[in-house]
């Protein structure tokens, strides 16, 4: 805004000078959201920031101290990791054969509307119906138990696995579409090449799309882990919230919202983003050992 | 070209790991929507009996004719907030070169890639001290964090498709920057600006944790309504709570059919940063 003021002020030549730097009345029309983003955004993280230091016994790390003394607040890491990792590396694993299955496919659009539905329906839904479902009369069992692959009905609920299911149930359809507008955003020629040189459908995977891959599948993994990682609704629905599945958002939303205790919860969602950076400038930084060009091919 | 056995068990290992993964989530809301219809349903295939007082029943405990009401302001003022906001902010992205560009566009992205529990709380946090929190202007502030950007990143494109000398001929004929958005801009944007908005609403209907940090019990959106019921089952019966959830379902399927009719399936998840195809 002082920009404006000062052409105002000092007449047009300053004002002409700003157009030829590409500021004018158009590029201020940026400024309501730019607002709106530092508002609502970096002034809430700064003031978490600030406030996770402001404990209640006044010291400047008690919060931090605290957390990273008790096994309760400082496990919940571990149990968020251990349900986060497997589920994006599974999700992961199932979505790169079936987005190469799929690519050949001419009507994509049924399906990929079919895996769109849990992604809208959200985890609250899935984690409700998964209760059901799942349940010891649910569908599933019976199914099984009729097929006869179970004798007695398993519980999934209520634990580490069925936190692990809703994940998979939502997660999976958000990393497979990714992994699908990468696997499809290589063009068709480098396989053709590939196969008229004598490698099988094998060695065209593992020479010619997987180190054209890695960096997209590096992005994918990040944003789906950071979907499991922040899991809350299901680790409490479906999960075992005092214990097994007592993942870092819990720990958080309690500090906050049963305790009032502000500045904690403010230190522990430092923490957790702190935790999940990390993984991410991890899987960033193994991506640059691999092949950084285009897959698109070369268009003259 | 003859297959040889092993790539044929690979295809079909493949079409039956999708056919699983399609089979339950089906089934998962097939149940959902059996049991909502139920009248008894006690270690049987289907229950003993059809009804739909369960829909009455649920209408009336969970106060859902104000829920949905609710969810129909807060999502409608976030829909329009995120486009007046979100597509002029575009155009200047889209259409000048200044020396803060990139800065604006990390700023922009930045609340797209943190999740939104890690900045719900200090935001929650903010908002409760400036006593907002638990108000419905509070929800909708909240759920503009990461829908305006995104606004935002999926006009980019559209706007830089569109033929500059098309605006200077506005602006040639007298028309000053407001004109010029109105009667050349918003109708050639409008396909973009349309599936932009739906993504919106499909994402704010489902928005749970910032809802849910923010909200309050006079301004709950359905699927935090929703949560409240689950966690607190026991008390209501599970049929009345299943019919909640076909409510639910109803409200994002009809605007995802919506939806799909003017966007492609994968910009759903695509946060708007299209990779190049």
């Amino acid at each position: 805004m002082s920009a404006v003021l000062e052409s105002r002020a000092a007449g047009p030549t300053l004002r002409q000078k700003l157009a030829a730097r590409g500021i004018d009345g158009a590029t201020l029309l940026v400024l309501p959201c730019v607002a709106l983003i530092l508002g609502l955004f970096i002034y809430p993280f700064l003031y978490g920031l600030m406030l996770s230091f402001e404990p209640k016994d006044g010291s400047l790390f008690g919060n931090y101290a605290r957390f990273f003394s008790d096994p309760f607040l400082y496990g919940t890491i571990f149990k968020t990791l251990r349900l986060a990792f497997p589920v994006t590396l599974l999700n992961l694993l199932i979505a790169i054969p079936i987005a190469f299955r799929v690519r050949l496919m001419r009507r994509q659009r049924l399906l990929t509307t079919l895996l769109v539905l849990p992604i809208t329906l959200g985890t609250v839904l899935v984690a409700e119906g998964m209760l059901f479902y799942f349940g010891p009369q649910g569908w599933f069992n019976r199914a099984m138990m009729a097929v006869g692959l179970l004798s007695t009905p398993i519980s999934v609920l209520n634990g580490y696995w069925g936190v692990f299911i809703s994940l998979v149930l939502t997660g999976f359809p958000f990393t497979f579409l990714l992994t699908l507008s990468y696997v499809t955003g290589i063009d068709p020629s480098l396989e053709n090449a590939a196969a008229t040189l004598g490698a099988g459908p094998a060695a065209r995977f593992r020479e010619v799309f997987l180190p054209l891959l890695v960096p997209g599948l590096a992005i994918t993994f990040c944003l789906s882990f950071v979907q499991a990682y922040s899991v809350l609704p299901s680790a409490v629905l479906v999960g075992d919230p005092a214990n097994a599945t007592r993942v870092i958002s819990i720990a958080a939303y309690q500090a906050a919202f049963e305790e009032y205790d502000y500045s904690m919860a403010s230190a522990i969602a430092m923490i957790m983003g702190a935790v999940q950076l990390l993984v991410v400038v991890a899987v960033l930084g193994c991506r640059s050992l691999f092949y950084r060009g285009p897959a698109a091919g070369a268009k003259g | 070209m003859q297959k040889s056995f092993l790539s044929r068990l690979w295809i079909f290992a493949v079409w039956a790991v999708i056919g699983l993964f399609l089979v339950n989530l089906m089934g998962l809301i097939a149940s959902v929507l059996t049991s909502s219809f139920g009248t008894r349903w006690l270690g049987t295939w289907l229950p003993a009996g059809f009804t739909t007082r369960w829909y009455f029943a649920a209408w009336d405990e969970f106060q859902l004719g104000d829920v949905l009401w609710v969810t129909f302001q807060a999502v409608g003022a976030v829909v329009l907030l995120s486009g007046l906001l979100g597509v002029p902010a575009a155009y200047a992205l889209a259409r000048r070169e200044f020396p803060a560009k990139r800065a604006v566009m990390l700023l922009l992205l930045l609340p797209l890639l943190v999740p939104p529990i890690t900045y719900g709380i200090p935001l929650a946090t903010v908002l409760y001290k400036a006593g907002l929190g638990g108000t419905l202007t509070g929800v909708i502030l909240a759920n503009l964090v990461p829908t305006v950007p995104f606004v935002v990143l999926v006009m980019i494109p559209f706007i830089e498709q569109i033929d500059p000398r098309t605006e200077a001929a506005a602006r040639v004929f007298g028309a000053n920057i407001f004109q010029m958005f109105v009667h050349v801009l918003v109708p050639m944007l409008m396909p973009g600006v349309l599936a932009a908005l739906l993504l919106v609403l499909v994402r704010t209907i489902g928005m749970f944790e910032l809802t849910f940090l923010v909200s309050g019990p006079g301004s709950q959106t359905l699927v935090v309504a929703l949560y409240y019921a689950v966690f607190a089952s026991g008390v209501r019966a599970v049929q009345s709570i299943d019919a909640m959830a076909v409510i639910y379902m109803a409200t994002t399927l009809v605007w995802l059919i919506v939806a799909l009719r003017f966007v492609n399936p994968t910009q759903i998840v695509g946060r708007g940063k299209r990779p190049a195809a």
